[in-house]
């Protein structure tokens, strides 16, 4: 019997260790953070009912929601956001108390490569954020849970989320998300170093020469300091540029790349001029360094373009809060343009409590979760009363440049492998921001690269 | 020819003879098996299983999240035909043959320093041990600000001495080696405490024969330590060849996928996440990993093979 228990023993032993995953997670690189993700041209929403009935003890239930104790896992990547996300899981646990929601946030960097393991491994988080670029992947196969005889048979209205927002997370008349947020691009500025320089603020009026010639006046290369962080990300920098210079980075039907049209080339030179002919950007290679969202938080570059998103980040850094202000992106030599964007949250499809998630995804996509948004000065929300709440949360800043820049907003352009595509931009792109080889002919092989791609969706997926 | 079965051959008794084994002796082998059973039974469930489940995916063509079919050998072509590959190849090589080498010598120097009574030698041995114990987390992040071009101490240090500051990470040329530098620096504690145990194996006697015929401090070492130590040695020499083979932490820690010097930095591990992960391709991510399997086997037996030249078992 002594040799029994002892082998009994080891045994559990040794199974509880070879069961135990090895080896410490490693968590990511620098924070990004940046909500990256596209949508049609924005409008603003149009009015509408609200649904504050649908919450529990309206009449019928064609989806019950249990009684007993629940827990859901919601997963998003913006630790700023989070705050805000706990508090409107909070209110929503008054009306539910019996659901717990569980916030997982996973870092900007990994947050893809992990959602796309976990779908492969069939263990998705109940309700997710999803964004444009990754959208039409997972919905056309089959990871999301379609909402559209829900909301039918609930009589759940719509009319409040943005037209242009609601048709992203469609697919063939069936809805798979409701719209979080919705983002634009501005240009911000350090007004410290512009009052050094004895320059005048940015503002409305400037164009791309303006920009320019203020960034070379700000450089100062024994200081440290740049007048403009030309970076390389899309959704924040040169997808607006090639917009303001009348090209384009995929058409309106998805068929064709616009990379390597010559007013695009106009756009994407803006960057690559800032770094090697007015030589007032970092290179691609301090950037790569050093994050340039850091770098403007540190007084090392003057000004940069960045999402409305960001707004509660230099709210709460305590070097930008008193010293950084916002206005419009510059106009181009076509005019103005920035990249209109909002995130939708959307359910697993194989979700093990659809009714529940069903509910917390009502219960986000409603007036009090778009105010608690808004008021916390978290993301500019896609409900038009919310909106002014975001805009007056935070007096310092100027953001109703944000809401005046939905007007000329062109809808983020993206395909189903919007991941890979955006990969080959990077890794071409990168070649040419450093010097490598010519706009003209990255710009050429980026073309050739996302038309590949964009031929494989539209023959996989028509 | 003698007689051969004169004397009674020694008794090895295979399991088909069971029935002419004692009961004692079955019972013995039953409680021996049944004590290995939990570990076979792991090692089989988590090494061997996804060891032959990676092979038959490398042989599977990937779509989105993991719909895949039968496609032959088409990931090993693309693997010949891959120029990613090809430098990420290099890169390993390069690695490996810098960072192993360095390490093993840099650990035996401390080991035998090491090797004394001084006064706080634990102290010392922790502190060179302690980089084996840290989180590669916190080892990328440190080290990436300790090589920051513009804000980090290194250039900083240089700049107080008038040397212009370099792009550690930032520069295809220099990138790769500033990762080697702290792949040593890490590496020398782990080597080292298995160096010492090799050190206090060798007989003090040795030495006091030495001492006796006049050897000085040189000729001890590399007369007496460095042959005894061999076996150590070849031990270690394994071990880190392998894991240099393997380098993935550094990489991904120190660089990133969308660095731009990507490219000059990519070891085969990191091209296997890149491709298994970021793209989703697990059929080509798990052919990459088959082929630098079957490499490091290669390079192993051939260690193993010359072992006898070099290797001094007492």
């Amino acid at each position: 019997m002594k040799k029994l228990a002892l082998f009994l023993m080891i045994f559990a032993l040794v199974f509880v260790t070879a069961c135990s995953s090895g080896g410490g997670t490693e968590s990511g690189s620098n924070s990004g953070g940046g909500q990256e993700s596209g949508a049609n041209a924005g409008g603003t929403n149009t009015g509408g009912t609200d649904n504050s009935n649908e919450a529990k003890g309206a009449g019928n239930q064609p989806y019950p929601v249990t009684d007993k104790e629940v827990t859901l896992s919601y997963q998003f990547w913006d630790v700023n956001q989070q705050p805000a996300m706990q508090k409107i899981v909070d209110e929503f646990n008054k009306i539910y108390p019996n659901i717990k929601i569980q916030l997982e946030v996973i870092p900007w960097d990994q947050y893809w490569v992990n959602l796309e393991a976990a779908a492969t491994g069939g263990t998705l988080p109940d309700i997710f954020w999803i964004n444009a670029t990754n959208f039409r992947l997972y919905a056309l196969n089959n990871q999301l849970l379609p909402l559209k005889e829900r909301i039918e048979k609930e009589n759940y209205s719509t009319a409040n989320f943005p037209e242009p927002l609601l048709d992203l997370y469609t697919i063939d008349g069936e809805q798979y998300g409701f719209p979080k947020d919705v983002d634009t691009i501005g240009l911000w500025y350090n007004k410290e170093l512009f009052d050094q320089a004895g320059l005048e603020y940015p503002n409305e009026n400037w164009t791309w020469d303006d920009l320019i010639e203020n960034a070379k006046a700000l450089t100062n290369p024994e200081k440290k300091v740049w007048g403009f962080a030309a970076h390389i990300s899309q959704q924040t920098n040169w997808y607006n540029t090639v917009y303001q210079a009348g090209g384009y980075v995929l058409n309106e039907d998805r068929t064709k790349a616009g990379h390597a049209d010559p007013k695009s080339i106009e756009g994407l030179k803006l960057f690559t001029d800032m770094i090697h002919v007015h030589k007032a950007s970092p290179t691609i290679g301090q950037m790569t360094d050093t994050e340039p969202r850091v770098m403007f938080e540190s007084g090392n570059v003057a000004m940069i373009f960045d999402g409305s998103w960001n707004q509660i980040r230099f709210r709460d850094n305590e070097y930008t809060a008193d010293r950084v202000d916002v206005t419009y992106l510059p106009q181009g030599p076509a005019g103005r343009a920035t990249i209109v964007h909002g995130l939708a949250n959307v359910i697993a499809k194989n979700t093990k409590h659809p009714n529940e998630a069903w509910a917390f995804l009502k219960f986000l996509g409603s007036e009090r979760a778009a105010e608690i948004q808004g008021e916390t000065g978290t993301v500019l929300p896609s409900y038009d009363s919310a909106m002014e709440l975001w805009v007056k949360s935070n007096p310092k800043f100027n953001l109703q440049i944000f809401v005046d820049s939905l007007e000329w907003g062109v809808g983020y352009p993206t395909t189903v492998q919007g991941r890979k595509a955006q990969q080959i931009e990077t890794d071409i792109f990168t070649k040419a921001w450093a010097g490598e080889i010519s706009i003209e002919e990255a710009a050429q092989q980026v073309a050739e690269g996302v038309q590949a791609i964009l031929d494989e969706d539209n023959a996989k997926y028509k | 020819m003698g007689p051969l079965f004169k004397q009674q051959p020694k008794v090895t008794a295979p399991l088909r003879s069971v029935q002419r084994l004692s009961t004692k002796k079955k019972q013995d082998y039953f409680w021996a098996y049944l004590f290995i059973f939990p570990t076979l039974l792991g090692t089989v469930l988590f090494n061997l299983g996804p060891v032959l489940y990676t092979v038959y995916l490398s042989f599977t063509e990937w779509g989105a999240f993991g719909n895949s079919t039968w496609g032959g050998l088409v990931n090993y072509k693309k693997i010949l035909n891959d120029p990613v590959f090809v430098s990420s190849l290099k890169n390993t090589l390069i690695f490996t043959v810098l960072s192993v080498p360095l390490s093993i010598a840099l650990s035996t120097v401390v080991a035998q320093l090491l090797n004394q009574q001084i006064r706080g030698v634990s102290v010392y041995r922790t502190l060179f041990f302690l980089p084996v114990v840290t989180m590669p987390a916190a080892i990328g992040i440190v080290w990436r600000w300790l090589y920051n071009a513009d804000f980090g101490i290194i250039n900083y240090l240089l700049n107080l001495f008038h040397i212009k500051p370099v792009g550690w990470l930032i520069d295809g040329n220099i990138a790769l080696y500033s990762i080697i530098v702290v792949a040593i620096w890490g590496a020398i504690g782990y080597n080292m405490v298995i160096i010492l145990a090799g050190l206090q194996n060798i007989s003090p006697q040795f030495y006091e024969a030495a001492s006796i015929d006049g050897a000085g401090m040189f000729t001890k070492f590399f007369q007496i330590t460095v042959p005894l130590l061999t076996p150590t040695l070849f031990f270690v020499t394994i071990i880190s060849m392998i894991n240099a083979l393997q380098t993935f932490e550094l990489i991904f820690m120190m660089i990133g996928p969308d660095s731009l010097v990507i490219r000059d930095t990519q070891t085969l591990v990191f091209m296997f996440y890149k491709e298994a992960f970021i793209n989703n391709d697990k059929g080509y991510g798990s052919a990459i990993s088959l082929v630098l399997f079957l490499m490091i086997l290669i390079l192993t037996i051939i260690q193993f093979k010359w072992q006898k030249k070099w290797v001094h078992y007492s």
